[in-house]
């Protein structure tokens, strides 16, 4: 949280309206993405209780668990909603490109990947849970299930999983999404209410954001987006629902249940597709199809492992996987972050507000400047940028900038407010500067020392050879009838 | 303690438990929850009477859900208990007691749980004990407050853990990351309550371990599963917190005189009182709003209204407020940012950092 994002807030609060905190849009949006909201029965782990799914914003699909308690209506529920995202899920994996790799194997990668969007942080965890409550189940031997809710329950494994990515479009929480892109007039915590975050950003005509958000907050108006429903309509109207379904289990019985959930899942519903429209308008990041293209790749990769057979994804990482899950994380942040700056000069600012970075005009150059002699001698023009930015930057720090790709240098010093700087990289291989690669007297320029060079992976031992110090070799899992038969209250 | 009693009114003071003093240790320098607490206001029926009701409605679903939980470890004696502590502490335990210290009338409990514990503390034997139901007593801010821990203690050989039952799940080894933190939170209370008894009655408070016992249903199931949670991080923060907090004498004593917080009830409970004059007599004790409230206290609701009417920067959270430096009106603020206003001798460095952010956004916003 930076004095700019602050400096937003309070701007937001003054204008009635949530205000910018990017110029362009961030994450991947699919042209065609599932939106899924679920909810969960209060005080239970993860015993869904109905969801409102599907990828076309007029005909949601409503699912419904009429006694969530009952594990069979719990599986049926999984068996609905694999049924609908599972043949999304999969069309994905069929139109795939070759990609040549320079000194390595050609592999296939899926043209394009699912996108399930979800409210919340929370939606996320529960997604997380219904697939940790699916995956084990088995088709065959005792309480068997319908062969979808395994597969199902893996696949809901893997996006929950990656959702943890930073920089990953598989399954965002739309409130996170929108919370990167704008700055309201409440708190982080307030804005955790998609109703109260879209009343900021788009409020209905004649009202401003704080009175549209005060009014999501009142749950007879504004249901919660979920997991968690509202207490209130838990005890006065599904409480009494689900005791009439438990004394005459009749279709009847199970309509009113579905009336109830659908006038608590339909407001959402509307805002969701409310929030993609909005995050439409926004122009895209030229980096957001680079990580878009790693998703894809990871998608790829799952559904080659789904493919093949293997088995569902551990309950515990190993000690070694862990450890390279957690690397991978960290990579992805640092990478995320700086791809962000790159894209975006509203993010930058957030940089040369701190002095990482810093942007003026350029004053003087000597293109064709060089270093050493004979064999040694190397090109390497020197620029001046005059700037008002607090700079701190030690001379000899390596730089970077948006608005050449490849494009180096390093900080020589300060003089008269003026920066001199060397460029060492991106002139191309001739005796002179290639044209338009040394920035000319004139024009403006910014630079930073953030770079988001390639960072090799942690060096971690296989898992076969985990050190005893952190519990040897993790046991290979092998399924059994015990996963199957695990309890469910 | 008069004075106390007639900031409440003609009723009988609230009793706190654990989750409002850990509440109360989260946002020490609130002096009205302070001194509502102290004086053992109803601060739910207040805030409804002023027309603000705080979010915090509690499912049915969730309410049977926990009481069909703690039936479960607490039948037969804490049959089911036993067993998880046998496991879990790896104890020689083959036979346990079991006191119920609700069996006493309840202006015997604080007294009946302090012989208790005093003797199993004397005596040291090698038999258990589960006793349910303890009544313990905190000072907090100068004043003695009641806790009814809906927990147990376990004693053996000398030796208390803190017993504290949920009914959140944990799934393959893990819970929800902010529930677990509430139940230390609260735990702790109850372990410093426990350690203060122990030193009032003469005993090394050490003896209260500092692990917690945590028994929470395993995955999907209803079977309980026990862990330890160290909650001495908790203990340090709570203890600094309740030292550093203002005697609430203190804060008492420089109050209007015949300033109260009464509802004015009728012969049937019904508060008589204009809202708007409770408000006003609210208004002279100052609250510390930040968005956490919202969470934790019944109050949250009016003292957000009080904090927009004046524009505080509170409102956005206390990293951005820390942002401004410590700015308190958002106002304020801006005019710094936009240059409309001259910094005071301390506000300079916050203001050239608004200065540049303001120049910054209009530069990429243009």
């Amino acid at each position: 949280m930076s004095a700019l994002t602050a400096l937003a807030r309070l701007r937001a609060v003054r204008e009635g309206v949530a205000q910018p905190i990017t110029t362009v849009r961030h994450c991947h949006l699919s042209d065609r993405p599932m939106v899924f909201i679920p909810l969960r029965m209060a005080g239970e782990a993860a015993a869904p209780l109905g969801a409102m799914v599907g990828t076309d914003p007029e005909h949601p699909r409503l699912l419904v668990v009429p006694q969530p308690r009952n594990r069979d209506l719990r599986f049926a529920f999984a068996g609905e909603l694999a049924e609908v995202l599972l043949p999304y899920i999969e069309g994905f994996g069929k139109t795939t490109e070759t990609v040549e790799k320079r000194g390595g194997e050609p592999y296939e990668r899926c043209l394009d990947a699912p996108q399930i969007l979800v409210p919340n942080r929370p939606a996320v965890a529960f997604t997380g849970l219904l697939g940790r409550s699916t995956r084990f189940r088995r088709a065959d031997g005792p309480y068997p299930v319908h062969p979808s809710v395994p597969l199902l329950g893996r696949w809901l494994t893997y996006f929950a999983d990656r959702s943890a990515q930073p920089g990953s479009s598989l399954l965002p929480a739309v409130t996170e999404v929108l919370g990167a892109h704008w700055a309201t007039g409440q708190s982080g915590l307030e804005d955790a209410n998609l109703a109260a975050l879209l009343g900021w950003i788009d409020p209905p005509a004649g009202m401003d954001g704080r009175r549209a958000a005060q009014e999501a907050e009142d749950p007879l108006l504004w249901p919660p987006a979920g997991p968690a429903t509202d207490p209130g309509f838990d005890n006065e109207v599904l409480a009494p629902a689900i005791r009439a379904y438990e004394e005459a289990p009749t279709s009847r019985a199970v309509e009113r249940i579905a009336r109830a959930l659908r006038t608590q899942l339909e407001p959402t519903w509307r805002l969701m597709w409310r929030a993609v429209e909005l995050l439409r308008a926004l122009p895209e990041g030229s980096r957001v199809a680079d990580r878009w293209e790693v998703d894809r790749g990871s998608f790829t990769r799952f559904v080659e492992r789904i493919a093949e057979g293997a088995p569902p994804q551990a309950r515990r990482d190993g000690a070694v996987s862990a450890a390279a899950r957690l690397a991978g994380l960290e990579r992805a942040r640092a990478s995320y972050d700086v791809q962000r700056a790159y894209d975006d000069p509203l993010v930058m600012a957030e940089y040369r507000l701190t002095g990482e970075a810093f942007a003026g005009v350029v004053t003087g150059a000597e293109p064709e400047h060089f270093e050493g002699e004979g064999r040694s001698r190397k090109l390497r023009p020197l620029i001046r940028v005059r700037t008002d930015d607090p700079v701190r930057l030690a001379p000899g720090t390596a730089v970077g900038s948006p608005d050449r790709r490849g494009h180096g240098a390093e900080v020589l010093g300060f003089a008269d407010g003026e920066i001199l700087l060397k460029i060492t990289k991106g002139m191309g291989r001739g005796k002179v500067p290639a044209p338009g690669s040394v920035p000319e007297p004139g024009e403006r320029v910014c630079y930073t020392s953030l770079t988001d060079d390639f960072q090799s992976s942690a060096a971690l031992p296989d898992p076969e050879n985990t050190p005893w110090t952190h519990g040897g070799p993790p046991q290979e899992y092998v399924p059994d009838d015990d996963d199957a038969q695990e309890e469910w209250s | 303690m008069k004075r106390l009693d007639a900031l409440r009114g003609p009723v009988p003071p609230r009793p706190h438990d654990a989750r409002a003093i850990a509440a109360l240790a989260a946002n020490p320098g609130c002096a009205r929850r302070a001194v509502l607490d102290a004086a053992g206001v109803d601060k739910d029926g207040t805030a409804r009477h002023l027309g603000f009701p705080a979010p915090f409605g509690q499912s049915q679903f969730a309410i049977t859900r926990g009481n069909v939980f703690e039936t479960l470890v607490k039948e037969n004696g804490c049959a089911e208990l036993l067993r998880l502590m046998r496991e879990l502490l790896g104890l020689p335990v083959a036979q346990v007691g079991y006191q119920d210290v609700e069996n006493v009338g309840s202006h015997l409990r604080a007294s009946h749980t302090r012989a208790l514990i005093d003797r199993a503390a004397r005596e040291s034997e090698d038999s258990a004990v589960f006793y349910d139901h303890p009544l313990f007593s905190l000072e907090i801010a100068g004043h003695t407050c009641y806790l009814e821990p809906d927990v147990v203690a376990f004693q053996l050989g000398g030796r208390f853990h803190i017993v504290e039952i949920k009914s959140f799940a944990v799934i393959d080894g893990q819970a929800e990351p902010e529930k677990v933190a509430a139940a230390a939170r609260q735990a702790a209370v109850y372990v410093l309550a426990l350690r203060t008894l122990m030193a009032e009655l003469g005993h090394d408070p050490e003896r209260v371990s500092h692990d917690v016992v945590l028994v929470c249903p395993e995955n999907f199931a209803n079977r309980p599963t026990a862990t330890l949670l160290d909650v001495r991080r908790q203990l340090a923060v709570l203890k600094r917190q309740l030292t550093r907090m203002t005697r609430v004498d203190r804060l008492v004593e420089d109050l209007p005189p015949g300033l109260t917080f009464s509802l004015d009830p009728d012969s049937e409970g019904v508060p008589t009182r204009p809202a708007a004059e409770l408000a006003e007599a609210l208004a002279r004790v100052p609250a510390r709003y930040a968005p956490d409230c919202l969470s934790t206290c019944d109050m949250c609701m009016f003292c957000r209204d009080e904090a927009r009417a004046c524009g505080s920067t509170d409102l956005l959270g206390r990293q951005i407020r820390d942002q401004l430096g410590g700015v308190s009106r958002m106002t304020e603020a801006l005019a710094l940012a936009e240059g409309a206003a001259e910094p005071a001798e301390d506000q300079e460095e916050v203001a050239r950092l608004l200065r540049l952010a303001n120049r910054l956004r209009e530069e990429c916003l243009a």
